[in-house]
C-alpha cells in the first residue's frame, strides 16, 4: 500500500465513521484490511483501494470501515459505571419518573452486546422496583457484523468469564456446547440497531441514560465536541451520560457537567423544561422490561 | 500481602497460576491435592484458594466441604479453577461454598476479573 493509498483510507474512515488514524498506524490498517481484501478477491491492498476509489462499491466500503472498528467488550466492563447505574441513576429516575414510569437508555457503542446485556441484568435484579415500568434499552453500533453477534447473545467461555459473576452466568445463560447464550427474556429487553454516531440522533427521541463508552477516544477533538453536543440535545435535563475511563467532557463542551465524586458520570448542563422536552419527542417505542409495556 | 493457596495436581497449572497471582501481589502456597491443602489450611488459613476439582486423594469438592467446617474455614475466598465446565458442576461448587468459578483454560484477565469479583483485589 502506498502512502497515497493510506492517506486515502484515512480520509475515508474519518468521513464515514469519525475514526482518526495517525500517520504511524499503517501497519494496523494493513493487518485489518488484508483479510477484507482476500475475502473480496483482491490480490493486494492497493487493488482494494483502487476499487474503493472508483466509488461504486458501498458494500466494500462498509466492510473496510467495519474492519477498522475496535470491538473489544466484556460484561460489566470497569464495574463502576454499572454500580453508578444501580445505585445512582436508576434510584434517581425511579423518583423523578413516577408519573411517566418510563426510562429510556441508549448504549451508543454496543459492540457485541455485553454492555446492554449487563444493563439488562442489572435491571432484572431490580425488577421488583420496576413493576409497571417501561424500560427501553436501545443498543447501536456502527458495525452490523458485531450487532448480529449481539442479537444472538452467544458468547464463548472466555467472553463470559470476563467480568460476569458466576451467579449471573448460571442465572441468565444457557450452555450450548462450548458456548453460552443469554436468556431470551434478556435478549428481548434490548433493541439492537445499526447506527453511525456521525448520523442524526434525533430519530431516537430523548433518553434518560446514555452509555457512550470507549468510542470517543477514536475521534478527533472536533468530532468529540460534535457528538457530545448532539448527545446533550437528545437527553433529558436530569439524565445521565456515562463515558469510558479515558474519556471526558471537560475541556470539550459545556453542555454536560461532572457529577461530583462519580468519575465518568455526567449530567446535562442545558436547562430546558423536562415536560416540554418529553412532549416534543417521546421517541419510538422499543422493548419493555418486566413485561410491563 | 495477601496469600493464595493454589491447589492443583498439575505442576504446570500451579506454575502458571503462581506467575499470574504473584503478578497480582499475592504470596503463593501450593498443594498437590485436597489432603495437602487441608493440612496447609490447618497450619494457616490463606486469604484465597484457587482450587482444581479433579485431584488424587481428595478432590476439590470434598476439600471445600471439609474446609468450610474448619474453625475460620468460612474465611478464605475459594475460586474453583477446573475443566468441569458444565452447569451442574458450577451449581454444585457454589452450593458447597465456592465464591467464584473459573473454567479452564484461563488467562490473567480472567483470574484478575474473578479475584476482583470476590473482593480479593
Amino acid at each position: 500500500m502506498t502512502p497515497l493509498d493510506y492517506d486515502y483510507l484515512r480520509r475515508c474512515l474519518k468521513e464515514r465513521s469519525g475514526l482518526v488514524l495517525s500517520a504511524d498506524k499503517q501497519y494496523l490498517v494493513e493487518s485489518r484490511l488484508l483479510p477484507v481484501a482476500r475475502k473480496s478477491g483482491f490480490s493486494s491492498l492497493g487493488d482494494l483501494v483502487h476499487a474503493l476509489r472508483s466509488g461504486h462499491d458501498d458494500v466494500l466500503m462498509t466492510a473496510v470501515v467495519e474492519a477498522m472498528t475496535t470491538n473489544e467488550s466484556f460484561f460489566f466492563r470497569d464495574k463502576i459505571p454499572f454500580d453508578h447505574f444501580r445505585t445512582i441513576m436508576i434510584p434517581a429516575l425511579l423518583a423523578s419518573r413516577r408519573t411517566s414510569r418510563t426510562i429510556r437508555i441508549w448504549c451508543a457503542a454496543a459492540s457485541t452486546g455485553q454492555e446492554p446485556y449487563s444493563l439488562a441484568m442489572s435491571l432484572k435484579a431490580m425488577e421488583r422496583d420496576l413493576v409497571g415500568w417501561r424500560v427501553e434499552i436501545l443498543a447501536t453500533d456502527l458495525s452490523s457484523e458485531v450487532l448480529e453477534k449481539a442479537r444472538q447473545g452467544l458468547y464463548s467461555q472466555f467472553e463470559v468469564q470476563r467480568g460476569l459473576p458466576i451467579q449471573l452466568l448460571l442465572q441468565h445463560f444457557t450452555q450450548i456446547g462450548e458456548l453460552w447464550q443469554i436468556a431470551p427474556e434478556l435478549r428481548a429487553m434490548v433493541k439492537f440497531r445499526q447506527f453511525n454516531l456521525l448520523g442524526d440522533f434525533s430519530q431516537f427521541g430523548l433518553f434518560d441514560v446514555v452509555f457512550c463508552r470507549n468510542v470517543l477516544i477514536y475521534f478527533d477533538q472536533q468530532t468529540k465536541i460534535d457528538v457530545l453536543s448532539r448527545l446533550s440535545r437528545v437527553m433529558m435535563n436530569d439524565g445521565y451520560l456515562v463515558l469510558g475511563a479515558a474519556e471526558t467532557v471537560v475541556g470539550l463542551v459545556d453542555s454536560f457537567k461532572v457529577v461530583p465524586d462519580n468519575r465518568g458520570l455526567y449530567t446535562p448542563n442545558v436547562r430546558r423544561p423536562p415536560a416540554a422536552a418529553t412532549a416534543a419527542k417521546p421517541g419510538p417505542r422499543l422493548v419493555a422490561v418486566n413485561g410491563a409495556r | 500481602m495477601k496469600t493464595c493457596l493454589v491447589v492443583d495436581d498439575s505442576s504446570v497449572i500451579r506454575k502458571v497460576a503462581r506467575r499470574i497471582l504473584e503478578g497480582l501481589d499475592f504470596q503463593i502456597v501450593e498443594a498437590e491435592n485436597g489432603e495437602e491443602a487441608i493440612e496447609s489450611c490447618k497450619r494457616q488459613l490463606p486469604d484465597a484458594i484457587l482450587l482444581d476439582w479433579n485431584m488424587p486423594k481428595m478432590d476439590g469438592y470434598d476439600f471445600l466441604r471439609v474446609l468450610r467446617r474448619l474453625p475460620g474455614g468460612d474465611g478464605p475466598k475459594v475460586v474453583f479453577c477446573t475443566t468441569e465446565n458444565d452447569v451442574a458442576h458450577i451449581a454444585r461448587a457454589l452450593h458447597a461454598g465456592a465464591n467464584e468459578y473459573i473454567m479452564k483454560p484461563f488467562d490473567k484477565d480472567i483470574v484478575e476479573a474473578k479475584f476482583q469479583e470476590v473482593g480479593l483485589i
